[in-house]
């Protein structure tokens, strides 16, 4: 069995763990959480395809704006609290430091093995999914459904201001059930 | 090189957990995250079948949808939890089984 094998049965096994995660855990902040580590899982195996531009879209628009999105309106609204006890939170922050000193490290690596022997084919390498390859593609031969997209999120934008906006005459504050109750 | 089947069946794994989260959870936020699994397992099969497709590699139709593909998820994202928010207001619930003012 080969490397690249291997490694899309690791990426795809925590995928599909949190897939299930997100569907079986009865906490909506779990669910998002288990979404998140989805949606990087997803990423790596867009790498694995060649498709290097559209990896970084997955962790800019989902990753970063999407699941954050998902997190603040549960964290708006509520719903039943979960205080972590103060052994878990010191638990968890060691872990937290643990895997954010591992992410430096791995980093450095590369950025510094890249700097000592720099290759003159990282271009070449880069075939596929370049941000460059998409984007003439977007903006000659799909201008039109680019463009009907772009169409969509202006009204999309729209209706969620409209929608989200504080009714006439509510009081203060998101939760607010009718004046007259 | 993966074979392409093995995307695929991930690829079906995940549009069936996603479809599972939206029929049957009752919380709104999760039918909304199980749609973006789905969402997500559509994206996987365009980009699986660009790369091991008989098309050039220069032709990247696969891609270019999956990137329109990630508008429109942003697009409903805002939208269905800008909708959740409002029903919220009203409501006091985000529970779908309680919302049955439509229902005959």
């Amino acid at each position: 069995m080969s490397w690249s094998l291997l490694f899309f049965l690791l990426v795809g096994a925590v995928s599909l763990a949190a897939a299930l995660g997100v569907v079986t855990s009865r906490q909506p902040v779990h669910s998002a959480l288990f979404l998140l580590t989805n949606f990087a899982t997803l990423a790596v195996l867009y790498i694995t395809l060649d498709a290097q531009f559209l990896a970084a879209a997955q962790v800019i628009v989902y990753a970063g704006g999407i699941v954050i999105l998902i997190l603040f309106v549960i964290m708006l609204i509520g719903g039943d609290t979960n205080d972590f006890s103060a052994a878990q939170r010191a638990w968890s922050r060691t872990v937290g430091m643990a895997l954010g000193i591992i992410l430096l490290l791995v980093i450095s690596y590369s950025a510094l093995s890249r700097m000592m022997a720099p290759s003159e084919d990282t271009a070449a390498l880069l075939q596929g999914g370049t941000p460059e390859a998409v984007g003439i593609e977007l903006f000659t031969k799909y201008i039109l459904p680019f463009e009907l997209v772009a169409l969509l999120l202006l009204v999309a934008l729209i209706g969620a201001l409209v929608l989200g906006r504080q009714q006439e005459g509510a009081s203060e504050g998101i939760p607010s059930v009718k004046a007259n109750e | 090189m993966v074979p392409l089947s093995w995307y695929l069946m991930l690829a079906a794994f995940l549009f069936s957990c996603g479809l599972y989260g939206a029929l049957a959870r009752r919380n709104a936020i999760a039918m909304l995250m199980g749609i973006e699994l789905m969402l997500n397992a559509a994206n996987i099969n365009l980009v699986a079948f660009w790369r091991h497709g008989v098309g050039p590699m220069e032709d990247l139709t696969g891609q270019a949808f999956a990137v329109l593909i990630i508008g429109l998820a942003a697009a409903e994202a805002a939208v269905g939890l800008a909708l959740i928010i409002a029903v919220y207001r009203e409501r006091r619930t985000i529970d779908v089984d309680e919302l049955d003012l439509l229902s005959g």
